[in-house]
């Protein structure tokens, strides 16, 4: 059934190319890139299930990120876990967290679920601070011993980068198997009113709880390999609420309820800000040009990108979803 | 004993402060439905307005408090039209990001100038000292405009032509226009009067402690806190709300890290939306 959507095998193409591309010639400095736009695409592909799908403002999507990446250091300096199984065990609590967080706050609706959301991120950075096991506010760093199991430190940081292509690719597949699926339309019909969706049939407050927890999965997963790549977390890099906020201005350039949408806004506004902050007259000047073109988009194409392309082309509706 | 209780008094002051700001998000929130965004960077915008202005003229930092207002009305007016009028019956992602993208411009721009280095006005009035605690007269000043600000809003809505409609169009603004009230015009107007409150609130604050182009974010924060303690569109509830929070924050600092605060407040706040949606002291409204 997904095997025949187009859209499966463009995204499958992407991921051989992010993989083929640096390990032609081993470009180091292609990879580095390319692993930032990556993560942009996991973070928002995984936000654009609330925002897009279920028309719930998440502005702490970063907190499972974070959490992951707390959550899989932890395991494997000091448990002294390889980076595979604390990856995928990071993901698995973080989701757990998430559930149990969002049969609390998800009983909110609009803007009051998104205030919550910011009261749940300062709430856990605050509360990683201070927490001991974690090193409070200084963090922690991965042991030199944990790249040892990946073949030392070179090529753990290939192993790493693989990963987190797969992890992106992963991303988009989840994204479109929900689209296509029985579970997402019930997640639109919330979005488009949530009273006729439980008129219907729809258990919102299930439906909306698993969604959030399924979103938080796979940051958690990539949390962990990055900062595993990183080799050092502290609190503030890991919940940095800029970043949670620059993923919804993705979102909204590639175009909010579409797949390919979340997956071109991350891209391009991943290289758009490496430029501008790598560009010696532009970098103090990012978040203003970042700020202006977030309020063109909502002004001037609120379908961001994807829904230009559709007014342009509708029949490019059903190739790219 | 009595330092726990010196500690209330001074965060009783500050909580004052706390309250002025949240009455500008609440006032907003509550007539037009929009959650603005741009609050923490109009509170830093009162920062550094104040600073400019102390060091410019040298005068009594609390009579720059009037300039400021004006100022502020001004700012609002421009923020309304720029990012604000269009969204308004929008759905709330819209209205979310407009106003956060004028945040990410202003905290760029500001960012630009001052980088993110520490400022702070060089403004003291001679405190009190009582046994062996001193409450600053900064503290007390601060709290008194607070409060006076306060009242001044609360009169402007009772008792003005212009108040009564902004009052009206916050109960029901469809019934406000059929009454003939330009509802446009009185959304522009307490827009820019919350705006106004976030900058005179940013200029309060700049006299108290140090500060940067980014603190606005943590008070904005806390303003949510204290809007949602109070219900929204009650602007006098957020002053007492305000006040609240300052005593919560003055009680439990003698006793734990200040690191923990930001856990307490955030998982108060979180419990509060759970348990009262609505607000604390609020009407139930459809």
């Amino acid at each position: 059934m997904i095997l025949r959507r187009p859209l499966l095998w463009l995204i499958l193409l992407l991921a051989a190319l992010f993989a083929w591309l640096p390990l032609h010639g081993n470009n180091v400095s292609l990879r580095e890139d390319l692993i930032l736009v990556a993560l942009a695409i996991i973070l928002t592909s995984n936000l654009n299930l609330m925002i897009g799908y279920t028309g719930y403002v998440n502005f702490g999507h970063i907190v499972f990120y974070g959490l992951g990446g707390y959550v899989g250091v932890y395991l494997m300096t000091v448990r002294g876990w390889h980076l595979v199984p604390s990856a995928v065990t990071a993901g698995f609590a973080v989701s757990l967290m998430a559930l149990l967080f969002g049969l609390g706050i998800l009983r909110l609706r609009g803007a009051y679920f998104a205030l919550a959301t910011i009261g749940v991120l300062v709430a856990v950075q605050s509360f990683v601070s201070n927490f001991e096991p974690w090193g409070r506010s200084t963090g922690m760093y991965v042991s030199f011993e944990s790249y040892a199991p990946l073949g030392g430190p070179r090529h753990a940081l290939w192993t790493t980068y693989f990963l987190i292509v797969a992890v992106m690719a992963l991303s988009l597949i989840l994204s479109l198997g929900i689209k296509a699926s029985k579970f997402g339309l019930g997640l639109f019909a919330i979005r488009e009113d949530e009273d006729a969706a439980i008129v219907l049939g729809v258990n919102a407050t299930i439906y909306k709880a698993i969604i959030y927890s399924v979103s938080a999965f796979l940051p958690a997963v990539a949390g962990t390999l990055m900062f595993f790549k990183n080799g050092t977390i502290d609190p503030s890099i890991a919940f940095e609420f800029m970043l949670s906020l620059e993923g919804i201005v993705m979102l909204m350039l590639g175009g909010q309820g579409t797949v390919a949408g979340s997956a071109l806004g991350g891209g391009l506004y991943e290289r758009l800000r490496s430029y501008l902050l790598t560009s010696p007259r532009l970098s103090e000047f990012h978040l203003v040009i970042a700020g202006a073109l977030l309020l063109l988009v909502i002004r001037l194409a609120p379908g961001g990108l994807i829904g230009w392309l559709y007014r342009l082309v509708p029949r490019s509706r059903e190739v790219i979803e | 004993m009595s330092g726990i209780f010196a500690s209330m008094i001074d965060g009783l002051l500050i909580g004052s402060v706390y309250g002025l700001a949240a009455m500008g998000l609440s006032l907003i929130w509550g007539v037009m439905d929009v959650i603005n965004l741009t609050h923490g960077a109009m509170i830093a915008l009162g920062m550094f307005g104040m600073y400019l202005l102390f060091n410019a003229t040298a005068i009594n930092a609390y009579l720059l408090l009037a300039p400021m207002i004006a100022g502020g009305l001004i700012l609002g007016v421009i923020i309304y039209w720029l990012a604000v009028n269009w969204v308004v019956d929008r759905p709330i992602l819209m209205s979310l990001l407009s106003t956060f993208a004028v945040n990410m411009m202003v905290i760029g721009i500001g960012t630009a100038i001052w980088s993110t280095s520490p400022y702070n006005v060089d403004f003291s009035v001679p405190g009190i000292t009582v046994g062996e605690y001193t409450f600053t007269g900064n503290h007390m000043f601060a709290a008194l405009s607070a409060v006076l600000i306060a009242l001044l809003l609360e009169m402007f809505l009772r008792r003005t032509r212009t108040g009564k409609a902004i009052r009206a169009v916050a109960d029901n603004r469809d019934a406000a226009e059929l009454m003939g009230i330009s509802s446009t015009r009185v959304l522009m107007v307490a827009f820019a009067i919350g705006i106004a409150l976030a900058v005179a609130s940013g200029a309060l604050v700049s006299t108290l402690f140090p500060f940067t182009i980014l603190s606005g974010a943590g008070y904005q924060l806390k303003s949510f806190v204290v809007t949602v303690l109070a219900g929204l569109g009650k602007p006098f509830g957020a002053l007492v709300a305000g006040v609240l929070l300052g005593l919560l924050e003055g009680a439990v600092s003698p006793f734990i890290a200040i690191s923990w605060i930001p856990l307490i407040e955030f998982g108060l706040f979180v419990l509060v939306l759970i348990v009262f949606p609505r607000g604390i002291f609020s009407r139930a409204t459809a």
